[in-house]
């Protein structure tokens, strides 16, 4: 292995910042989307609205950290993301139809200048959208780990459906749609009134199950199709840990929910989430795509490196303060 | 038609989509940041409706912007990944500041949109600037990657013809970036600004009176008034820049077959590739030479001094840079128009000949936009990173791209017919 360029890591973690960022706020957008199209019962309507009025001031900006995510990518791995684009087209190609669709169709709806009928069917459209969305980009992220995708002198050789298209793939696939709903019940119980409260809870208990189940699912189903991240699950010394810790917050998570706190229970299950992605970083073990493309050989040219990152660093300081304000404005005060 | 082509027109459909809503965003904020400042001087409630049924609208365009943006960020790894496995690092500064810009863009506008009755008004046109200022921004910074493309420096190809010795400075302030990033950020106001008087002037010739178009005249058109020459100025300079540091671009655009001192300026006609000669068309005696060299007799580069495997598709290339500059020029006369009516204190919403030239040249700041980034993206063809990498060495080996460019060609249309139809609504329902 080549020597680690110390910038490199930097921007690895970066990335990984990004990605959880992503997955805690634009991948809570996706899921409210999810559960707007799973609302049930006589008070369907207020929750759609509910949701609706939580998304709308935020998404944009939430949704910005996945573009975040794939520019520090071209810029800091440019071979890593190369690879990615070849050997994961075809989950990404059909990603991003859900991620147009669901932003322009939650506009069309939110602005409301149709008439109801017309503006049900961008309700669907969005909602929809907003449920393959995750699906493809967690086969994207399960495609990686499996160790089906190789690459021999920068050119992707196992064409275009290795690895994305495993059963574990698709488990992770299911799992993202999965922790996105329960972020999204979890925000969405601690904004709504008293009533709709119970509703986003239940969804939330029944995410945090489902979840659960698809989790352990996608740890077994992983040691037949991606062995060597199986391997590190099972054989670092930081793995139990960490999986105590997440189901630790987990439980948290449901213990303030019954409690009727979910304002701080937010907080917990954005940790939970966090902690997975954080793992499944980990068990990556320096990988971009198991097992050809490496920090250590998909970096830029190290001249670029220290620039990008103080670029990246300067770029936080204004960025940061501003997210902070746009949350304090919509979600930390009380509603208007 | 090929693997290559599907690629190149899904790319072009992509560009050609997202450009015009980019443009809204970047424009549109300032024009609400305009109304609601007069709305503050005057005390006139309308200039405040006024800035709420253009953000209103706004909101539309620029969602589906920042969805199609996102399809371009990654279309140009799922569709050129050899481009970017090369450039990646090199436009990496650019893009990761226009990351950024983008970001308090978004942030800013979600406070804009929906903060009207939640921050206190300074709060609230403070971000409206923000929004008007991150937007001017990441149009600049997205303009300075394409300007690498077209003028690519800050590197040196190593023996595998991979960049080494890469300088981040010199690749982000290459030659084409002034003269681009102006004309483009121009460009922008200007297709807006015309296309809102468009939509006013339109209610106004039915609806002489009303006041709530009459207030949107009065903000847009200063802004018209101003950017419309501009525009002539930053075009000037960049067919200098074009003259000195892509001559082929140039050449192309003016159908020049061979090398002239005292070329002229030809308006029309048509390039014939087989016999290396222009069918019609209007010769302007030694005026291109003027304009690309500011001297009469100086001498402008003809297509013959170039291989002609590295021509990029002239007739294409012509008749875009046609229709620019026949549209831009049809703009600043009508703006200049304006100016003379203001000159002699006559109300531009009084006067009916007047209001029908705006509605007439709604759509042609936008047409122009199109036809400029006709020029010089067909311009470079074939190459993608001007003399260093060819578009047919970078594209996808992924087969059936066909389907995709298919797709988004519908998913594209679609999004834009149902955009047209709310806009439409919206406007027909204002006062």
């Amino acid at each position: 292995m080549n020597e680690i360029d110390p910038f490199a890591r930097a921007l690895w973690l970066v990335l990984g910042f990004g990605l959880c960022l992503y997955a805690l706020t634009g991948g809570a957008d996706l899921g409210a989307g999810f559960l707007s199209l799973t609302a049930r019962g006589p008070k369907r309507r207020e929750q759609r609205a509910t949701i609706e009025h939580a998304i709308a001031p935020i998404w944009e900006a939430n949704h910005v950290w996945l573009i975040f995510v794939v520019v520090v990518m071209f810029s800091a791995f440019p071979r890593a993301f190369a690879v990615l684009s070849v050997a994961m087209h075809v989950p990404i190609a059909l990603a991003l139809i859900g991620v147009v669709l669901r932003g322009a169709a939650l506009s069309f709806h939110a602005y409301g200048m149709e008439p109801s009928a017309a503006r049900e069917r961008w309700a669907r459209i969005f909602a929809w959208s907003s449920a393959i969305t995750p699906l493809f980009l967690g086969t994207v992220v399960g495609g990686v780990s499996t160790g089906h995708v190789r690459v021999q002198s920068g050119t992707v050789t196992t064409g275009f459906f290795a690895g994305w298209t495993t059963p574990f793939a698709l488990l992770v696939g299911l799992l993202s749609l999965a922790l996105f709903t329960l972020l999204a019940a979890v925000y969405l119980a601690a904004e709504a009134g008293a009533e709709l409260e119970r509703e986003f809870r239940k969804s939330a208990f029944l995410a945090e199950i489902v979840g659960a189940v698809l989790a352990f699912a996608a740890f077994f189903r992983s040691r037949y199709d991606a062995p060597q991240l199986f391997a590190k699950l099972i054989g670092s010394s930081w793995s139990l840990p960490l999986q105590l810790a997440t189901a630790g917050f987990a439980v948290l998570t449901l213990l303030l929910l019954a409690r009727g706190q979910p304002r701080y229970a937010r907080f917990s299950v954005a940790v939970q989430v966090a902690l997975v992605v954080v793992g499944w970083g980990l068990a990556m073990d320096g990988h971009f795509v198991v097992p050809d493309v490496t920090l250590a050989n998909a970096g830029s040219r190290p001249e670029v490196l220290p620039a990008l990152s103080i670029a990246l660093a300067c770029g936080s300081l204004l960025l940061l303060p501003a997210l902070f304000y746009l949350y304090r404005v919509f979600k930390l005060k009380g509603r208007a | 038609m090929d693997h290559l082509l599907a690629a190149r027109l899904q790319m072009a459909v992509s560009l050609g989509f997202h450009i015009l809503f980019a443009v809204a965003g970047m424009a549109m904020p300032l024009l609400m940041v305009l109304a609601e400042l007069r709305h503050r001087k005057t005390g006139d409630v309308v200039f405040r409706d006024l800035a709420r049924r253009w953000s209103k609208g706004t909101a539309i365009l620029f969602a589906v912007g920042a969805v199609s943006g996102t399809v371009l960020s990654f279309e140009l790894g799922l569709l050129w990944p050899r481009f970017m496995e090369h450039a990646g690092p090199l436009i990496g500064m650019p893009f990761s500041l226009e990351g950024f810009a983008f970001f308090l863009e978004a942030i800013a506008l979600g406070i804009y949109l929906y903060g009207w009755d939640r921050v206190s008004p300074a709060v609230h046109l403070a971000s409206g600037a923000v929004v008007a200022l991150s937007g001017l921004a990441s149009g600049i910074f997205v303009v300075a990657v394409n300007a690498w493309m077209n003028t690519p420096r800050g590197f040196r190809l190593d023996a595998e013809g991979r960049p080494v010795d890469v300088d981040l400075w010199q690749a982000f302030f290459t030659p084409a970036f002034p003269t681009q990033a102006a004309h483009m950020a121009v460009a922008a106001y200007t297709s807006v600004a015309f296309a809102v008087l468009g939509i006013h002037a339109f209610r106004l010739l039915r609806d002489p009176a009303n006041a709530f178009h009459r207030a949107a005249i009065a903000v847009v058109f200063p802004l018209a008034l101003v950017s419309a020459p501009l525009q002539a100025l930053t075009g000037d300079a960049a067919a200098k820049h074009l003259a000195a540091q892509q001559p082929l671009k140039l050449a192309a655009a003016e159908s020049l077959f061979r090398t002239e001192a005292g070329a002229p300026l030809l308006i029309g006609g048509w390039p014939d590739l087989a016999q290396e000669r222009v069918h019609g068309g209007l010769h302007v005696p030694k005026l291109l030479s003027v304009l690309a060299t500011k001297d009469p007799n100086g001498v402008v580069r003809g297509l013959a001094d170039f291989p002609r495997e590295d021509w990029p598709p002239v007739p294409i290339v012509h008749v875009a840079f046609q229709v620019m500059v026949g549209c831009g020029s049809v703009l600043m006369l009508v703006a200049l128009w304006g100016a003379f009516l203001a000159v002699r204190r006559r109300r531009a919403a009084d006067h009916p000949m007047f209001l029908r030239a705006l509605v007439s040249c709604g759509p042609l700041g936008l047409i122009a936009l199109e036809a400029g980034w006709i020029v010089t993206e067909v311009g470079r063809q074939p190459f993608i990173i001007q003399g260093v990498m060819r578009v047919r060495d970078a594209v996808t080996p992924m087969p059936g791209v066909w389907v995709s460019f298919a797709v988004t060609s519908l998913i594209y249309l679609a999004l834009g017919s149902i955009v047209l139809v709310l806009l439409r609504r919206h406007v027909l329902s204002a006062p």
